[in-house]
């Protein structure tokens, strides 16, 4: 396995889609390359990265037009609203 | 949420409670909106879409059966709600024909000049990359100004390598949770994921390069 095969393998390997020996194989090769043993860590952090990206931020007014929608909804649908069910 | 709260959250919703429908909001409708983008073009329309889940919200509310967790189901309903808003905005594609870009198989993780060319060691490193510091990620966020870079990245990635990446990492879904609400095979999702974590991948490390001076 060179390293540029590894650098397309690392999201397989993640998200253990690997074959046994395919999996050794990149093991192998992480243990002896500093290198690719850089990248896949930096592959990790982009992960950690993403996954603690702040949410879009919205304007207050949305919160209480929303809000007025939910008291309407508890104060009952309008019967000429024909609903589709969304399935779960 | 574990599902205990979550059946918690529904009876208070389904009860009408207003604190737990804005708790609700508040937790979502940013995630929701981050998704959207993924769909529609604009801010704009994107803000529609997550209003127009939330009529959506409270039209099932009372028929949601808990056969998937409420945020997946809430985000599938953006979905349906973005897919039909898509259709309707014609200068945009979000969903990429077998030949769109999505489909380019030749789009490598790693540009091929970072590996040797020839002889014994063809394929491996002639530019390493650098171990970066243990509290890189938080630094960069802590940043506006990287940050603004990094969701300028997310911003470029193909629509549904944007779509999946939003899911899979930003939203902390599995695997199998954003092949049903995205309609893709495993194999897809998980090649998308690969080309859209290997950009940002590259996007982080220009980042880091520029700001320690050793431009790349």
């Amino acid at each position: 396995m060179t390293c540029r095969e590894l650098t397309e393998l690392v999201t397989d390997y993640l998200e253990k889609k690997l074959s046994f020996l395919d999996r050794l194989r990149f093991q192998l090769h992480i243990g002896l390359c500093s290198g690719c043993r850089a990248y896949l860590s930096q592959v990790r952090q982009t992960v950690r990265v993403l996954g603690h990206l702040p949410p879009e931020s919205f304007p207050p007014e949305i919160r209480d037009e929303l809000l007025n929608r939910f008291r309407s909804w508890k104060a009952g649908p309008p019967s000429s609203v024909i609903q589709t069910p969304e399935s779960d | 949420m574990n599902p205990q709260d979550e059946r918690r959250l529904l009876e208070a919703l389904r009860n009408g409670d207003e604190t737990a429908f804005t708790a609700l909001v508040d937790r979502y409708h940013g995630p929701l909106l981050r998704l959207a983008l993924g769909f529609v073009p604009g801010r704009a329309v994107a803000e529609e879409v997550v209003q127009e889940t939330w009529v959506g919200v409270l039209e099932g509310l009372s028929r949601f059966e808990e056969r998937s967790s409420l945020k997946t189901w809430i985000f599938r309903i953006l979905i349906n709600r973005a897919k039909t808003r898509g259709g309707r905005e014609r200068r945009y594609v979000p969903f990429a024909s077998p030949d769109g870009p999505d489909a380019d198989a030749e789009e490598a993780a790693v540009e091929a000049a970072r590996f040797r060319r020839g002889g014994m060691m063809a394929g491996h490193w002639v530019l390493p990359p650098n171990r970066w510091d243990d509290n890189t990620p938080e630094r960069l966020l802590l940043n506006s100004e990287t940050r603004k870079f990094l969701e300028q990245a997310i911003d470029a990635l193909a629509p549904q390598q944007r779509q999946v990446i939003t899911l899979r990492d930003v939203e902390g879904l599995s695997a199998e949770e954003t092949c049903n609400i995205l309609d893709l095979s495993e194999t897809n999702q998980r090649v998308l994921l690969h080309r859209a974590r290997s950009r940002v991948r590259q996007a982080l490390e220009r980042i880091l390069n520029s700001e320690s001076g050793k431009d790349s």
